[in-house]
């Protein structure tokens, strides 16, 4: 993939570069003593940050897949016998056992791809309308704006919390209006109910993660040319056709970011699911069930096996948004 | 005329009717725990906007507690240590990125995009062997070097983009006056890098201070824990008997510091997640 990308035109966000950006190392030309001095400090910059990328990055997923294949466990620090592909699919006396043959661990891949193209999607709608509302001029904008992002302040785990409260179904606030609005006759149990666990995920992971998508699409609404719209205006055109026909496509290239890190976020869910509903099967998602077998149940090797399916699914859900959307990452001139 | 007049302001009632939607949908929440906790265990089943009988009990009840105490200790520690550590090896490496071209400055990039994309969980069982190797298992300091694993991505990413911003001339002048990289950096960059360091030390700030899944993990006793952990691991007799005021009231104290840090943030904030596009 590198060898397809000119080395001058990485760009690092959907912001518009400056007009200089390319040419950021002109005095390169000034003397080859100078450019020769100034690539050598660059790698020697680089060094610390490479270095702890290797010990708390490269080295341990390495270690993983590793483990994956041992039937190490977390007792144990000799770090188990190699065993080949067993922790994933082996046969013995005529069933298949291991990973791939355990029916919770694809429930839980179905349950994170229900859970991730869910919850972004509704992110996505809710965050256009909340960006669009913050686009327009009005008294106290800057205040809405500031109220707005406090979901998204506020740490996973303690949101979690705060909802589990809302929606308990005893004392929960939530039971309670629905009672009195007369939508339901008797309290529901959000968080234990099979049914209804993986809605109140969706929902709690929804309101926390509005306004990361809605800041995104804001930023991309702010730099849209304003006669586009004064035009349409002229014209009398509906303001939805203006919105699908004009806005939408312009704020495109940033909904795909917010998608992208918004889906793979919500890929590797973990905390939220894990503080709401524990390790409930109905809600079981793949970071889930992996720490589940390799802490409480001590099987690293088969944990690891879990771990990396789930980095594999990963990152090939990111090749193909790299080879989708070099353009709006910038990747490629 | 008169029609038209009157679809207007059903038009502006309409938008400030959903403006307050939105603003009680994200505020609630937060305004509710924080109700909750300034009530006494007695008034807690009670459906009230407003507490009755407010009081602290329930802060005085979690701050007696020592291992909630450590909790926010360790989370101070944990959070700033990984904001200076960011810090330190993302600004060099972001001039590095930034500023200089050479080979392979590209893969290094996408190395780097790669590492922030990628799952915790797949660094798992790898990184409890390395923090068992070097004997942090249990230990602040293994959740500082593991925490490197997602604030180091995302800082040099966004420092890189700022360190563009700043202009030419000014390296330029300093090359003229001799100066080398390093000094370039400290003298010249560093004074205007300021802001940029604010947004993204923040943001690191945060992700340290909200991580749950190696803080879990990697931590055993109650000593040893951070804030999050300490506050999902909160207890009561039985499932049904949780102590919610206590729980609302520790909710509220990790939560305040960083709502008023981002509202003071806001606009430095937003520019950063543009920027970064970093998970909340």
């Amino acid at each position: 993939m590198t060898s397809t990308v000119s080395d001058n035109s990485v760009s690092d966000s959907p912001t518009p570069q400056r007009a200089d950006t390319p040419s950021a190392d002109r005095t390169g030309y000034r003397g080859t003593k100078v450019r020769r001095q100034r690539v050598r400090a660059a790698w020697l910059f680089l060094t610390p940050m490479l270095l702890s990328l290797l010990i708390v990055a490269a080295w341990p997923l390495l270690r993983t897949f590793y483990l994956s294949f041992t039937d190490a466990s977390l007792s144990d620090t000799t770090g188990g016998m190699f065993i080949g592909f067993e922790n994933y699919l082996v046969h013995d006396d005529g069933a298949w056992y291991g990973l791939l043959a355990d029916p919770v661990w694809w429930t839980s891949v179905w349950n994170t791809v229900y859970f991730a193209v869910v919850s972004v999607s509704l992110e996505v709608v809710f965050g256009i309308i909340v960006a669009l509302l913050l686009n327009a001029e009005f008294k106290g904008r800057m205040l809405v704006r500031a109220a707005v992002l406090i979901p998204w302040a506020i740490p996973t785990i303690v949101s979690a919390k705060m909802w589990a409260w809302m929606l308990n179904d005893q004392f929960g606030i939530i039971n309670h209006l629905l009672m009195l609005l007369g939508i339901i006759d008797a309290p529901l149990a959000w968080t234990a109910d099979a049914d209804l666990s993986m809605w109140a995920v969706i929902m709690v992971d929804v309101w926390k993660t509005i306004p990361f998508v809605a800041l995104l699409v804001l930023a991309a609404l702010q730099m849209l040319p304003s006669d586009c719209y004064e035009a349409a205006e002229v014209d009398g055109i509906h303001p939805l056709k203006v919105f699908f026909r004009v806005t939408l496509p312009l704020i495109t290239p940033a909904l795909m970011v917010a998608v992208i890190f918004r889906l793979l976020d919500a890929l590797r869910v973990f905390d939220v699911i894990y503080v709401l509903t524990s390790n409930s099967t109905s809600t079981m998602t793949m970071s889930i069930y992996a720490r589940q077998q390799l802490v409480e149940f001590q099987d690293v090797g088969y944990g690891s096996a879990a771990s990396t399916l789930l980095f594999l699914i990963i990152s090939f859900a990111v090749v193909i948004y790299l080879y989708l959307g070099r353009r709006q990452l910038g990747v490629e001139q | 005329m008169n029609t038209r007049a009157l679809f207007k302001i059903a038009k502006r009632l309409g938008f400030y009717a959903l403006t307050a939607v939105v603003l009680v949908y994200a505020i609630f929440p937060f305004y509710y725990a924080v109700i909750t906790s300034l009530k006494p265990s007695s008034d807690l089943f009670r459906m009230e906007l407003w507490p009755s009988a407010p009081d602290l009990a329930n802060y005085a009840t979690i701050f007696s507690e020592s291992s909630f105490v450590r909790a926010i200790g360790n989370s101070v520690l944990v959070a700033i240590s990984v904001v200076f550590i960011a810090l330190l090896l993302g600004i060099t490496a972001s001039y590095a990125l930034g500023r200089v071209r050479f080979r392979g400055r590209t893969t290094v990039m996408l190395t780097i995009l790669g590492v922030s994309m990628f799952p915790q969980v797949a660094v798992l069982s790898g990184m409890f062997e390395v923090i068992r190797a070097l004997g942090l298992y249990n230990n602040p300091g293994g959740l500082i070097l593991s925490y490197t694993v997602f604030t180091l991505p995302f800082t040099v990413w966004v420092l890189t983009t700022f360190m563009r911003q700043l202009p030419m001339e000014l390296e330029e002048a300093a090359i003229m006056d001799g100066a080398t990289p390093w000094v370039t950096i400290t003298r010249v960059f560093l004074p205007l890098m300021w802001p940029a360091m604010a947004t993204t030390g923040l943001l690191a700030f945060i992700a340290a201070w909200n991580e749950f899944l190696f803080a879990l993990t990697f931590t055993l006793t109650d000593s040893q824990r951070t804030v999050p952990v300490a506050i999902a691991l909160i207890s009561g007799n039985s499932q049904h008997e949780l102590p919610w005021g206590p729980i609302m009231a520790a909710s509220v104290t990790v939560t305040v510091p960083l709502v008023i840090l981002v509202m003071i943030f806001q606009r430095r904030i937003v520019s950063g997640l543009t920027a970064g596009a970093v998970k909340g």
